[in-house]
């Protein structure tokens, strides 16, 4: 007792800022081991895979039928982790969210921050951030790890838009971030967010497919994964949006998201 | 200072919290007291900005929990349910809410070593036993040197020593100043521990009073009196307003008069006493009265429950 009545008087008074919010996120994402783990896990996806697929396709190269020599490119398959390394961004940043109110964390964060939208904003651009960072690294050494494993079948960061391709990587893979993290805000489950978020990244252009084939023009260059895919590719799909527009349909779906997950956050009870 | 007016929760059609209004004020340890359902978490969830009232409002020193700009400071508080991230460590967990209003790491420590738990703040919080958890979630609400703490059910799973430490830390912060509000649904705990009672039943105000106030409601003002000449005594305290009966022989049991005025009759009369016991209900009697009508889950007997039932199986008829 006497050390609380002894620091009573004495003790400054400081307020919530959206910068100590921020800090407070970024001490809550390293103080878990499954941040680690996710993390590594798409480090070594977007390195890993990448040099695998280049390795193999050098290895290949003389089984490789004509028209699949027209499509090779060296910068994307050097890249190709990305698709994993979505699964793994996804899922934390989901996680990040949907882990404090499964816990009940949630409440704590909220009575420290009553204001609530600095919670939302401090995750968003902590694990954003985190995730550009990580990623950005990860693409150059993908990179040229991949382009030397091709041999005499890779190219120099000099190649057209080859580094364009690269930092597309991390841009892409922090879109996917923030999107996680807004349906993490909307669903507040860990299945039902996991699962909205790859319907929408994986499954719908599957089923896209299926539409009528005059509303697909329509509907497939719009979906999430599809318009984000020009922005680290060096070679696009035909019927897709070209790159930056892509990219900006991909930010408008993140920043749908968020905005409707900070909109119920303010909104509903806790 | 914590006010509530018409603090009103619905949730669909099913009112949790009807109407409250009540105060807690600062220096003393108040109670608020239900049934299981009364409506005490919702209405401590109102309190901290958790919740969204459906009508009424409730403040904490005058401004709404979401208008504080550094609530850690203005308000500490526990809630029953656990708020904390089951694979961080305790030292985290406190760290990263310490880092939302810049409160030192010395002051994590603090804490943690004012709740006892110094030596596994370092192990995740979900491996923690009910009685750690409880001691985690009261580093929680001390963390900011709050001048108000609100307790939700703060003795759950503690052994009986914590429960002590517990009330010696409520009565403690109390009487530093502080407004202190914990819920419980034990009336005995609260009888030890606090001062005034705001007591709920399915939502609504039963009774917002002391302590005494309601002992002395409750009890019948009988004195237990014990004397080699009973027969003797009974015949002297005879009155007007005054009842005795008897269960043994040299045993009295005396409404209408005090425990004083007992003894001054028998030394008046130079009979001995052996004992002279004012008798009082017990709290949680008291409490169980009070609430009778309000509790929401009752446990039903078999005879009860069939001659509930008949009339309605009559009624429908069908």
């Amino acid at each position: 007792m006497s050390t609380l009545a002894a620091t009573t008087s004495r003790r400054p008074q400081q307020r919530v800022t959206s910068l100590r919010a921020a800090k407070s996120e970024w001490i809550k994402l390293v103080s878990l081991r499954s941040s680690w783990i996710t993390f590594a896990a798409s480090v070594v996806a977007v390195i890993g895979l990448g040099v695998l697929i280049s390795y193999f396709t050098n290895s290949h190269w003389s089984e490789m039928r004509p028209e699949e020599r027209l499509r090779f490119d060296p910068v994307d398959r050097s890249l190709a982790g990305i698709n994993l390394a979505q699964l793994a961004i996804g899922v934390l940043g989901v996680l990040v969210v949907t882990g404090e109110y499964s816990t009940g964390m949630i409440r704590s964060s909220l009575m420290s921050v009553p204001r609530r939208l600095p919670v939302l904003a401090g995750k968003a651009v902590v694990f954003a951030g985190s995730t550009f960072v990580l990623m950005l690294g990860s693409a150059f050494v993908a990179f040229l790890l991949g382009q030397q494993v091709l041999g005499t079948h890779g190219t120099t960061l000099d190649a057209p838009h080859a580094l364009r391709a690269v930092i597309g990587v991390p841009l892409y893979l922090t879109v996917v971030a923030l999107f996680a993290v807004g349906i993490g805000f909307i669903v507040r489950n860990t299945a039902g967010g996991i699962a909205t978020l790859f319907g929408l990244l994986l499954v719908a252009p599957g089923l896209g497919q299926l539409l009528p084939t005059s509303w697909q023009p329509h509907v497939l260059p719009y979906l999430p994964s599809n318009a984000g895919a020009g922005v680290y590719s060096v070679r696009t799909d035909p019927g897709m949006l070209s790159t930056w527009s892509g990219f900006a349909v991909l930010c408008a779906w993140a920043v749908a998201a968020l905005l409707v997950g900070a909109f119920l956050l303010r909104r509903r009870d806790a | 200072m914590i006010e509530a007016r018409g603090l009103t929760k619905q949730y669909g059609d099913k009112v949790a919290v009807d109407g409250l209004s009540f105060t807690v004020r600062p220096g003393v340890v108040t109670g608020f007291l239900g049934p299981n359902g009364a409506g005490k978490s919702t209405t401590m969830r109102m309190i901290l900005g958790l919740d969204r009232p459906s009508a009424g409002s409730v403040t904490v020193n005058g401004r709404h929990y979401a208008e504080l700009s550094a609530p850690l400071h203005e308000v500490g508080a526990l809630l029953e349910a656990r708020a904390v991230h089951t694979s961080r460590s305790a030292y985290n967990h406190l760290r990263a809410l310490a880092a939302t209003h810049g409160i030192s790491r010395r002051r994590v420590d603090e804490v943690i070593d004012l709740v006892g738990l110094t030596d596994v703040a370092r192990k995740r919080a979900g491996g923690f036993s009910l009685g750690m958890g409880q001691r985690l979630g009261i580093a929680t609400a001390l963390l900011g040197d709050p001048p108000t703490v609100v307790l939700d059910e703060p003795v759950n799973g503690l052994d009986p020593e914590g429960i002590r430490w517990v009330r010696d830390l409520l009565k403690g912060l109390a009487a530093e100043g502080r407004t202190v509000f914990v819920s419980s649904h034990l009336m005995s705990e609260m009888a030890l521990t606090a001062e005034h009672v705001i007591v709920v039943g399915r939502g609504r105000l039963i009774a917002d009073t002391s302590v005494e106030e309601i002992i002395r409601e409750a009890s019948v003002n009988a004195v237990l009196v014990r004397s080699p000449d009973a027969a003797q005594l009974r015949a002297a305290l005879a009155g007007p307003d005054v009842t005795v009966s008897s269960t043994e022989a040299d045993v009295l049991q005396v409404t209408g008069l005090s425990a004083a005025q007992i003894g001054d009759t028998a030394r008046g009369l130079d009979i001995a006493l052996h004992e002279l016991t004012p008798q009082r209900a017990s709290l949680e009697e008291a409490f169980m009265t009070m609430t009778r009508d309000d509790v929401e889950y009752h446990g039903h007997l078999a005879g009860e429950a069939a001659d509930t039932d008949a009339p309605a199986l009559e009624g429908q008829g069908a």
